[in-house]
């Protein structure tokens, strides 16, 4: 491990490299799945022209009154539910974004080796922390509730 | 000459900018549509009209954020809560979205060219990433008119720091703690001003660590980015180049909204036709911000910034008190 210069350590050029595709792959994507959707090429669940009768109430009554429109579900759509919606135009849109909110886990995933390797073990056990604190972030785990 | 019309025609436009936010004709045309929600039974044929706002906005909002050198989160969450008619819980999902995005953007080039530390921002981001999702979660879990009033209280205490924190361009640490050095957090970078090569290290560390908690709670709590709260703290009470505190605060973001942006997805807090618009204004904006930095006047963009700010946190807090029954003026 060298500290006396001024390049970067190995394990933060790693992790550059991979926040820098996801990166560019999520906001590449994201430009076409708004495209998508904004000029009607899909379908969206929401029609376009309901969509700002939605947004200024609250999140639980938002979802209340999508699912009871136009979902018709058991539950709200709330955490990977979109997933099953991926075919609309509107809930398309969520795939870049959790490109975009995910790359971040895939980067410490990949230093972590490299990290155990030069025995540098504190920052190895942080990293690992890390992805568990962001994969229960993102597991939908704790949407649950809401006002 | 011609750098003086462009001096001038900078200053017009941030002046005008400046105007229209402050100008209670636009507080009160905002105030009726965000105070009343409109039914959700009924179409709107004009429905495009508020994102195209939102993306001019959001655009000049990205001008004002570089040139004031402060995140666009801060700016967004208090502007488009006061004045628009989205829900706060759809703005702070937008919110966190635009600091990430700003913060993804950076982040590779910052770490590439070492001036963001990684080593610095790990332990730092697992504090504050795991209590952005408490933040985020207690947010949500909160009644609106709480969230609003204590997101005005919370923008005036940045005005506060702003108007009173000072930096430190290589501040003295004349002996790096146990645990900074046990984790060997410290680096060297070119400092291209002085010619020289700067070799940092940090101390109070644990002290540090410690305020992060609360900045990683109000960042998942209000969505706003942190990067108002990172940098004083990395700066002056961990002892890290100012340098090298910009770039590991901007880089940091990308791992503390991560989680909170996490809890506001799985929430149902993400109207992409509200986050892809902002998206596009901010980063076109701050992309016009950076050639404009050259003409602008840096002191009176931040005073400007802070006038902002001050506004809108009272805006917020005026929301927040009428929903309360209570009337602030």
């Amino acid at each position: 491990m060298t500290y006396h210069n001024t390049q970067a350590t190995e394990e933060q050029l790693q992790y550059a490299a991979i926040l820098e595709k996801g990166m560019y792959i999520g906001l590449a994507l994201m430009f076409i799945t708004f495209a998508l959707y904004v000029l009607g090429i899909m379908p969206s669940i929401v029609p376009l022209s309901e969509i700002s009768t939605y947004w200024s109430t609250p999140v639980h009554e938002y979802l209340v009154a999508v699912n009871t429109n136009f979902l018709h579900w058991e539950h709200l759509p709330t955490g990977w539910s979109w997933v099953k919606l991926i075919g609309y135009g509107d809930f398309l849109n969520f795939l870049p974004i959790a490109i975009l909110a995910g790359v971040t886990v895939l980067c410490y995933l990949v230093i972590i080796p490299g990290l155990f390797a030069r025995k540098d073990t504190a920052m190895a056990f942080m990293a690992i922390t890390e992805v568990l604190i962001l994969t229960l972030a993102a597991s939908g785990l704790l949407a649950v509730g809401g006002h | 000459m011609q750098g003086k019309i462009k001096e001038k025609v900078g200053m017009l436009f941030v002046s005008l900018m400046c105007a229209i936010m402050l100008s209670p004709a636009w507080a009160l045309a905002t105030e009726a549509t965000a105070m009343n929600p409109v039914p959700v039974a009924a179409g709107d044929a004009d429905w495009w009209k508020w994102p195209v706002i939102l993306l001019v906005v959001t655009f000049f909002m990205g001008i004002i954020a570089v040139l004031g050198g402060v995140g666009g989160g801060v700016l967004f969450v208090p502007i488009i809560s006061g004045f628009f008619p989205f829900h706060l819980d759809f703005v702070r999902g937008a919110g966190l979205l635009v600091a990430l995005c700003g913060a993804l953007a950076a982040g590779p080039g910052l770490l590439k060219a070492n001036l963001a530390s990684l080593r610095l921002a790990m332990p730092v981001a697992l504090i504050a990433s795991a209590m952005a999702i408490v933040g985020a979660m207690v947010g949500l879990a909160l009644p609106t008119h709480i969230v609003q009033l204590s997101l005005g209280g919370a923008i005036l205490g940045i005005v506060a720091i702003m108007l009173t924190a000072k930096k430190s361009v290589i501040p003295d640490v004349p002996q790096a703690d146990a645990l900074s050095s046990a984790l060997r957090i410290t680096g060297i970078y070119y400092e291209p001003t002085s010619k020289e090569e700067i070799n940092w290290k940090i101390h109070r560390t644990i002290p540090g660590l410690l305020t992060f908690i609360i900045i990683g709670f109000m960042a998942g709590m209000f969505g706003l980015g942190a990067g108002w709260a990172n940098v004083p703290v990395l700066n002056l009470m961990m002892g890290a180049p100012l340098k090298i505190s910009v770039a590991t605060s901007k880089f940091l973001l990308s791992i503390t909204d991560t989680s909170a942006a996490w809890i506001y997805l799985n929430k149902g807090c993400v109207i992409p036709m509200m986050v892809v618009p902002s998206l596009i204004g901010i980063m076109l904006g701050s992309m016009v911000g950076v050639r404009l930095l050259k003409v602008a006047k840096p002191t009176f963009i931040r005073w400007m910034v802070i006038a902002i700010l001050l506004f809108s946190g009272l805006k917020a807090m005026q929301k927040g008190l009428s929903s309360m029954g209570i009337s602030l003026f």
